[in-house]
């Protein structure tokens, strides 16, 4: 296992660019979950303001 | 065309196609639009001189301060003077971009140029003629005098004057697209850079380049013929584009 | 099988399928990660010339490669807008742009850890790196852009035409900065020589590929359905989207 970390002396090199990329990663989905959490939040509250709504078949 | 109605039918009855007629109507409308755009931007422009004076200007304090921050050996200044007077050059039309059409956006004007039967494209390339008249003519002018500072022998100097001839109009071209997609949008003029810098890299590459090879003793042919078929290219495309652009801005 | 694809080419219908995609490439993402990283961690045998350090290769090569693919797409669906004046295709180009400055940043830095032990030095002016350097300089100008211009069709059509510019101009720069770079480098550094490739090693290259593809349609999907949630506010279909959310018992109060 300590060898698999230390990768033939480059561990430095190897863990810094496959941790860049696991980083990257889980930024993305991360800042991706929390755009989309504010998109729906931003949305209830304004179709909240515009009350309910009334001329749409099948809305409640 | 509206006048192309009655012109058809003396068409037919002359015998000369409504095809020609059309053509010739068309490069005429396209030399009148470009001609008179051309004139009113060189009209406005001198009238604000200092503002020509100023651009040249800061070329000229920019390339005499690089010296500074690296040493007056001869050796280091010739192999950095191509590189600094083409960077200068480009900073140079940057700052004189906005200039371009942000005026004419502000003033109402631009809408006035756009919804004119005259093709937008050449009303356009007159408006770039125009600005790299008054801004990348004089830095080539210019530069060979500064690259003097530079321990450039005659015939890089005069390669750095014909290099930055066949440049400039290039950094008028592609600048204008960056400049018309830039109107109304927050960001000012570190927007524009950051859009048009990447697409100027090839012509700095090219250009200083060509000065590079002429001070290794080797020719600069090849450069040259990419920058001359670079902006045969840009002059034929990028007037559709910048028009484009400048339609999208209006909307 | 006869799907009318046309179908989708409004938001409306395009969230659903997107929501779809997104799981399907997202579960897929994850598999050929798992085994592009099996093979480039432990089953492919260590290079004898640059040791584990080449391991760096399975991330640098899917990284640049997707780099440059995210632009072409983008620049498809900015051809797309313009041409149809199409929302959507606007919104997939807009959702694009961020995964491929990432792809394109990410490509550097393991290029610059793989440099380093590799060749000795951290950056060396070599024309892939210097391409996708300014690729990435593109990327963000375009994302600057939209940030900049305040009405979103606006936004859009320019940003896609700035794609298209780009995107013509990107195959100019490769060749312009190739050429600056022969002349100035020699032979001493070749940094676009790769470890002479056994086969475990190609497939691993190929798999991680297959990683990032999915990975990129998966978050492009997840972001596209954002995009469209935030530009289609006042559009009555939304409702029902926050109705059935509620009656899944998401969102309420962390989505």
């Amino acid at each position: 296992m300590s060898e698999f970390l230390a990768m033939g002396g480059y561990a430095w090199y190897v863990w810094m660019s496959y941790g860049a990329a696991a980083i990257a990663v889980i930024v993305e989905v991360a800042a991706l979950r929390s755009r989309r959490k504010r998109a729906f939040d931003d949305l209830r509250m304004t179709s909240a303001a515009a009350g309910p709504v009334t001329n749409v078949r099948g809305a409640r | 065309m509206n006048s192309t109605d009655t012109r058809d039918i003396d068409a037919q009855r002359t015998a000369t196609s409504p095809a020609d007629n059309a053509a010739d109507d068309a490069r005429a409308s396209v030399l009148r639009a470009f001609g008179w755009s051309l004139a009113r931007d060189l009209r406005i422009a001198i009238r604000s001189k200092a503002e020509l004076g100023v651009q040249l200007l800061f070329y000229v304090i920019v390339v005499s301060l690089f010296p500074l921050s690296t040493s007056p050996s001869r050796d280091v200044l010739g192999m950095l003077g191509p590189g600094v007077l083409w960077t200068a050059a480009l900073l140079a039309s940057l700052l004189s971009l906005p200039r371009l059409f942000a005026s004419d956006f502000t003033d109402g004007t631009l809408e006035q140029i756009a919804l004119s039967p005259r093709p937008l494209p050449a009303l356009v390339s007159g408006k770039i003629a125009a600005h790299w008249l008054t801004t990348g003519l004089p830095v080539a002018v210019m530069a060979p005098l500064l690259g003097a500072q530079y321990a450039l022998d005659g015939e890089a100097l005069s390669m750095l004057a014909i290099a930055l001839l066949l440049g400039t109009p290039i950094l008028s071209l592609l600048g204008a697209i960056g400049a018309a997609l830039t109107l109304g949008a927050r960001g000012g003029g570190g927007l524009l850079a950051l859009l048009v810098l990447p697409l100027y890299a090839p012509v700095l590459i090219f250009g200083a380049g060509a000065v590079d090879a002429v001070r290794a003793g080797v020719s600069a042919s090849a450069h040259l013929s990419l920058l001359g078929a670079g902006l045969i290219v840009a002059i034929i495309a990028v007037p559709f584009a910048a028009a484009t652009a400048v339609r999208i801005a209006l909307d | 099988m006869l799907i009318n694809w046309y179908r989708f080419s409004s938001p409306v219908s395009f969230y659903p399928l997107a929501g779809t995609g997104a799981h399907v490439f997202g579960v897929l993402a994850a598999l050929f990660a798992g085994a592009g990283l099996f093979v480039a961690l432990y089953a492919a045998p260590t290079d004898a010339t640059q040791g584990d350090a080449y391991r760096i290769i399975y991330l640098h090569v899917p990284a640049a490669w997707m780099a440059m693919f995210i632009y072409l797409v983008m620049a498809g669906w900015s051809a797309a807008a313009l041409g149809f004046n199409a929302r959507l295709s606007a919104m997939m180009a807009q959702a694009l742009a961020p995964t491929g400055a990432l792809m394109a940043a990410l490509a550097l830095w393991t290029g610059a850890f793989w440099g380093r032990p590799t060749w000795g030095t951290y950056w060396a002016w070599d024309a892939r790196m210097t391409s996708t350097l300014i690729l990435l300089f593109l990327y963000l100008g375009i994302i600057a852009l939209r940030n900049a211009i305040e009405d979103p069709r606006r936004a859009d059509r320019a940003c896609a035409l700035l794609a298209l510019v780009g995107a013509v101009n990107v195959p100019i720069i490769y060749f312009s900065v190739r050429w600056w770079n022969t002349l100035h480098q020699g032979s001493s550094i070749s940094l676009t020589v790769a470890p002479k490739m056994a086969m475990t090693m190609v497939t691993g290259i190929l798999v991680m590929t297959a990683a990032a593809w999915c990975y990129t349609i998966a978050v492009t999907l997840m972001r596209v359905q954002a995009i469209i949630v935030e530009r289609e506010r006042g559009a009555t279909w939304l409702d029902s989207l926050i109705d059935l959310r509620r009656r899944d018992g998401i969102g309420r109060s962390s989505a």
